[in-house]
């Protein structure tokens, strides 16, 4: 399943027009440890760019922006007791919310993993 | 010093020439660093430190309320002694400005001269009620309306709202203000502008007044970037909250060309004047097309504060903002006195378009008493004087500590009063949290830590014009210590403090699973 970045840091792998979103390995090791995740309801349409999740770690409270345009279906319930995940698997069980996309047109703005690595050297 | 004490002697604090032994003492203090249990612990429920005579407790006395609880409430009963002891034993392990240099950024804590503190205890105004007949109260209402003069000259702007009662409080008057004028003239305006630079609490009160908040994204140098904001301007914005001096430590030095940018595109400009410490008696926001500004009386016109409260924070506003801001205010009446302006009253003094109030009564008397003492004080060249020390102590602790610490705009220049560092240059595995655990092994209090958030790691010292010389010395050679064991990787410094009365607290555990009551 092919899998996309952004420059917020924000991953989202797409299985036809479905989706789920995380923040990136990166991401989390940039925030220190996470202490709550709020997380956005089921139904919610969010736009491209949209702040949809707040990621609360001992340093800062940081918003976490939707990669593509669409309807969300689930939020990980499991980050309500166990916001550690993000830390330990940002990029599996510590993902955040699953999502339908209206456009898949808008991939073609995010990053490949290639990409996102080489950009995230640059940092 | 030497010519006080020729020889140098004195009791070493470590070595005696004897290998101190680990020692475990039956009480866990050591010596007079004491150990103190929670007071539900010291306590006991069955224990009252005052003995009632039950038949004084006359229902009638408590005007009917029933004299006795259903149920105990179950607070702990100590001795009077007990209980003054538990305070005072907490308070030694506090740290304060009374204590020592307390570089924390953003919220400059300096000295509050006893002066001032003095002047606030004073009966006429420490002891009056805010529903005494004004005739009763002229003093403090001339304290009022006398500080008020003083935030309008020294601003140079139209009128002032003194009631807000700290600094984001003030920000949503400054807005509320704005709201009202738009509205006055039959424009609805959605967006309010706020570059990165400005303080967090901005955007938060921008979207407590009803407003969408866009973010202006800030320059390479730390500023914000005009071409960005001027761009974004337009019917809908109605307009930007600019913090200046800004988060990064650095002045604004374009705001005169934004806020013409943003008034020739119907919007207004409101500052952040939480950092006015930096430019008093040397820069006038009014000059500058500012339309509203808080100023936080608490820290640029000393005062204590910390630990919650209290703040003021009155609005300086422009004459476009003027007749909107809140009441009630003082006024001066042709016969000398001075009358507090309220809803019965607003008219007379062309105030009907107030937009409501920002609390029940006038603000905080305290306040004002201590921020008029600072400034009588100081007098306007003491003021001017305020602004140049507090940015020469910040430049001075930069200057010093930018060959072991990166400081990500020193090469653009002075900075104001606050030095900003970041966590470049330390040893792989080592963060702002290590030096900043450090610190408290040197007997300071941490320095502001991850922010502003435009810097990674960033540490921001603000060192405040009260600190001498010698002081800022010590400081700067404890940071220099820290940030060479931090760049040479030295372990001990992951697990500071060392040698505070506790270790490393889990502050993760803290925030995820916290425990909110005693028992359970």
């Amino acid at each position: 399943m092919p899998r996309y970045f952004t420059k917020d840091h924000e991953w989202i792998e797409v299985e036809g027009d479905a989706a789920t979103v995380g923040i990136t390995e990166y991401a989390q090791s940039q925030l220190g440890d996470i202490t709550f995740v709020e997380l956005p309801a089921a139904g919610a349409s969010v736009g491209k760019g949209d702040s949809c999740s707040v990621v609360d770690s001992v340093k800062a409270a940081s918003d976490v922006y939707a990669p593509v345009s669409g309807s969300v279906t689930e939020g990980n319930a499991a980050l309500e007791d166990q916001p550690e995940l993000v830390n330990s698997d940002a990029e599996g069980a510590g993902w955040l919310w699953r999502m339908t996309l209206s456009d898949a047109g808008e991939l073609a703005d995010l990053m490949d993993e290639g990409a996102y690595k080489a950009y995230v050297a640059e940092l | 010093m030497n010519e006080i004490n020729p020889s140098g002697w004195r009791p070493s604090i470590s070595a005696s020439g004897v290998a101190a032994p680990s020692i475990e003492t039956f009480t866990d203090n050591r010596a007079l660093q004491l150990e103190e249990a929670l007071i539900f612990e010291i306590g006991n429920l069955e224990h009252c430190g005052v003995d009632f005579d039950d038949d004084d407790l006359d229902e009638t006395l408590l005007g009917g309320l029933p004299s006795r609880r259903s149920a105990p409430v179950d607070l702990p009963g100590l001795t009077e002694p007990e209980a003054v002891r538990h305070y005072t034993r907490l308070s030694r392990q506090n740290y304060a400005i009374d204590l020592g240099l307390f570089p924390l950024g953003s919220c400059t804590m300096k000295h509050n001269p006893r002066l001032d503190e003095k002047v606030a205890r004073m009966p006429g105004f420490a002891d009056v009620h805010p529903l005494q007949p004004q005739s009763t109260v002229q003093g403090a209402l001339k304290v009022m309306n006398e500080l008020a003069q003083w935030l309008i000259t020294l601003t140079g702007m139209h009128g002032v709202a003194m009631t807000p009662k700290a600094g984001a409080h003030g920000e949503l008057c400054g807005l509320l203000c704005i709201r009202a004028a738009l509205e006055a003239r039959g424009d609805a305006r959605e967006v309010i502008l706020v570059p990165e630079s400005a303080h967090g609490t901005n955007p938060a009160t921008a979207a407590f007044a009803g407003y969408r908040v866009e973010n202006i994204p800030a320059t390479a140098d730390g500023r914000v970037d005009v071409a960005a904001l001027t761009a974004r301007l337009g019917p809908d914005v109605a307009g930007v909250m600019i913090t200046n001096p800004n988060t990064c430590g650095l002045f604004e030095r374009d705001l005169k060309t934004i806020s013409d940018a943003v008034h020739a595109a119907g919007g207004f400009v409101y500052c952040d004047g939480a950092n006015f410490n930096a430019i008093v008696g040397r820069v006038r926001p009014g000059d500058l097309g500012v339309d509203a500004m808080h100023i936080n009386l608490h820290k640029t016109f000393s005062t204590p504060h910390g630990g919650g409260g209290p703040g003021s924070g009155p609005v300086v506003l422009s004459e476009a903002l003027a007749p909107f801001g809140p009441l009630p205010f003082t006024a001066r009446q042709a016969d000398g006195s001075v009358r507090l302006v309220e809803e019965e009253t607003a008219a007379e003094e062309g105030h009907a378009q107030a937009f409501g109030r920002m609390c029940a009564f006038h603000g905080q008397m305290g306040m004002y008493t201590r921020a008029l003492a600072y400034i009588l004080s100081h007098g306007a060249d003491g003021l001017r004087q305020v602004s140049g020390d507090a940015v020469l102590n910040a430049n001075y602790v930069l200057r010093s500590l930018d060959d072991v610490l990166d400081a990500p705009f020193g090469a653009a220049g002075p900075c104001m009063h606050e030095a900003l560092f970041s966590d470049d240059g330390f040893a792989e595995g080592f963060s702002t949290l290590d030096l900043a655990k450090g610190l408290i092994d040197e007997g300071f209090h941490p320095m502001t830590v991850y922010f502003p958030l435009v810097v990674h790691g960033a540490m921001l010292v603000e060192p405040t014009e009260t600190e001498s010389k010698r002081s800022l010395d010590q400081f700067i050679g404890a940071m220099r210590s820290l940030a060479e064991r931090a760049r040479a990787g030295d372990e001990a410094l992951k697990s500071a403090p060392h040698l505070a009365p506790r270790r490393r607290l889990d502050e993760t555990l803290a925030a995820r699973k916290p425990k909110l009551v005693w028992k359970g």
